[in-house]
């Protein structure tokens, strides 16, 4: 296992590489120009300059080394320097932001806990939702009940967040004035009442994220428990006199779930995918913001690392579905 | 000995006739498929029956709620809000036709490839793991800022964008497909009547065309109707962002944005758009569930 692991992990290494080298490649051969906003006063040489100063100069295959050097060697000191107060990354060159001429990854932490905050809560909230349905449909297959949580995650497939989150906003804000439906990053929760608060501002956010969530999870979820619920050792657990709930939310819930954690895990990437829409919708200060607006100001090392760091978010999540995949299911053996 | 069955008088349904038979019986479906034509033809004939131009800014008609004159209302400018739905159909469905009709085209291509030949499998399936690795919106994102301009510039704006939205999107969804292909290939490959053809002689093109190609077509179909839906709320989701088609060109997701602005004051906007874009997507969904079920007939009864 522990070799399979290891192994895991040094595959993904140079998937992350080309990965890397693909988007910058990308930005790179494109045809926009970094210095299209410059005025056209300001004179040729002086543009040259500007250049040379944003080190577009360079060749491409340099750039992209200082780039690796940069993320992968400057951040992580700069890193340890901030945990244990030590020196290491002191005067070296950090991926620096256009935009915000700042280091990008500074950035990154100041979006992330907007975005963290949502997005985790929407995920764990659509799981427990979807978690019962699921079960609770396949126990009463072609049911009432089962119609219409399988109209439901249709519904919820055919609503993309960005029709959602309006609709959401009209009900709760507009119509019954519930919640404010423009999210005020600068909170901060100090105190019960400061967090009652947060916990309002999140409730519609949270509410058109957790609906995708809702939708796929409780499908697998499903179809998970009517793989099993006709399985030989459910017959038995029933022959030998267990009560319907332990047959039910012991032996079958158990051997269902080795599936369902696995898109559990899976599916993490596309919520914070998910994320970018509607942090545009309910205007949100966090990643997926920031990345629209580093687009469209041309930051191309915003764009860049922000593309990256979601490509390792893709990469780490399939990871971890595999490996627990294998903790769970013993019959599953690497060699 | 019993003597042998005489071929029964009944003559055996021909295949696609059974499927047609078993889709039209799934209730979800053919609802599914009915209202999908429906919008077909509300959206590609319905100009021709609702003839105001969506593009016309009637200054003195702004901001109207329904009446018989603008049954959906008019926008901010005075343009007619049925007859922009009907225009941003158009857009909306092409590109998702065409969208799915590339990255069925690549998949398939590529499932086949990997699954005939064995040296193949390996690199092509390796590139299909690094294409799921992608993180595809912020890539879509990036790809539509930074060709868009010089397409537009190329062939005009609403052929440059569509030629690029279509590939765009065509290109980062091929991977399922490819991956449900070559597993049928495989299992496919071991089967007699396939060994039959080869030791007669068959070249693989003609195997592929012949043999292989047809017995892969249900899965092929069945992912070509779910990945419409996808396709449209890609689309949707670029448009809404604003970053895909140019201001003027009403797509649903780019009339869902104008709307979102005035949702204070006009909220009823949102709904034509979000429900064009949400019934299409049921529909379709439906549509590639009973065909699922239609097509595999160990799920027939």
């Amino acid at each position: 296992m522990l070799g399979y692991i290891l192994r895991r992990l040094a595959l993904a290494v140079p998937t992350l590489l080309f990965i890397a080298l693909v988007v910058f490649l990308l930005l790179d051969l494109a045809p926009g120009d970094p210095m299209a906003q410059v005025p056209l006063t300001v004179p040729p040489e002086v543009k040259a300059q500007m250049r040379e100063a944003l080190g577009l100069g360079e060749p491409t295959h340099l750039r992209f080394g200082k780039w690796l050097v940069q993320f992968f060697w400057i951040e992580p000191l700069v890193f340890t320097d901030h945990l244990f107060g030590t020196t290491f990354s002191e005067g070296k060159l950090r991926v620096l932001s256009w935009q915000h001429r700042a280091p990008v990854m500074d950035v990154v932490i100041q979006r992330l806990p907007q975005t963290l905050w949502v997005v985790g809560t929407a995920y764990v909230v659509g799981v427990l939702i979807a978690l019962p349905i699921g079960i609770y449909s396949a126990y009463r297959q072609y049911s009432v009940f089962d119609q219409a949580g399988t109209f439901v995650t249709m519904v919820g497939y055919a609503i993309p967040p960005f029709f959602s989150g309006p609709l959401i906003i009209f009900v709760f804000s507009i119509q019954l004035g519930w919640f404010d439906f423009i999210y005020d990053t600068t909170h901060r929760v100090t105190d019960w009442e400061s967090f009652k608060i947060q916990l309002g501002q999140m409730v519609m956010p949270v509410m058109v994220l957790s609906l995708q969530t809702t939708a796929q999870i409780s499908r697998y979820m499903r179809a998970a428990m009517l793989d099993n619920l006709h399985q030989d050792y459910v017959r038995t657990a029933r022959a030998k006199g267990l009560s319907e709930t332990a047959v039910l939310l012991v032996h079958v819930l158990r051997n269902s779930m080795i599936p369902v954690v696995t898109v559990i895990a899976l599916g993490l990437p596309a919520v914070f995918g998910g994320a970018i829409i509607t942090e545009q919708v309910f205007s949100i200060n966090g990643i997926g913001a920031q990345l629209i607006d580093a687009i469209r100001a041309n930051d191309l090392p915003t764009v860049h690392t922000l593309t990256f760091l979601f490509a390792v978010l893709i990469v780490l999540a399939n990871l971890l579905a595999d490996i627990l995949y294998g903790l769970l299911d013993p019959r599953i053996r690497y060699a | 000995m019993p003597e042998p069955r005489p071929p029964s008088a009944v003559p055996a349904l021909s295949r696609w006739r059974s499927v047609w038979k078993a889709f039209a019986r799934h209730r979800g479906a053919l609802l599914g498929g009915i209202t999908f034509l429906f919008i077909l033809l509300a959206v590609f004939i319905g100009p021709l029956v609702w003839t105001l131009d969506p593009g016309f800014a009637d200054l003195r008609a702004r901001n109207q709620g329904a009446s018989w004159a603008h049954p959906f209302g008019t926008d901010n400018l005075g343009r007619d809000t049925l007859a922009r739905v009907m225009a941003g159909g158009q857009i909306s469905i092409s590109v998702g036709l065409a969208a799915m009709a590339l990255s069925i085209g690549l998949g398939t291509l590529i499932g086949v490839l990997a699954g005939m030949f064995g040296w193949l499998d390996g690199p092509l399936m390796r590139l299909t793991d690094l294409f799921l690795s992608l993180p595809l919106l912020p890539l879509l994102l990036v790809m539509m800022l930074l060709f868009n301009e010089s397409l537009s510039a190329l062939m005009g704006p609403e052929t440059g964008t569509f030629v690029l939205i279509v590939s765009a999107i065509g290109l980062t969804s091929w991977m399922p497909t490819a991956r449900i292909v070559r597993g049928d290939v495989l299992a496919l490959k071991e089967r007699e009547f396939v060994l039959a053809a080869r030791s007669m002689g068959a070249s693989p093109a003609r195997l592929i065309t012949r043999h292989i190609l047809p017995n892969v077509l249900s899965p092929i179909l069945v992912s070509a109707t779910l990945g419409i839906a996808t396709a449209i709320i890609t689309e949707s989701a670029l448009s809404f962002l604003g970053f895909g088609f140019p201001p003027d060109f009403a797509t649903w997701g780019q009339l869902l944005k104008d709307a979102t602005i005035y949702l204070q004051d006009y909220p009823e906007r949102v709904i034509w758009p979000g429900l064009a874009i949400s019934l299409t997507v049921l529909s379709v969904n439906y549509m590639g569930d009973g065909l699922r079920d239609a097509l595999d007939p160990r799920a027939r009864r």
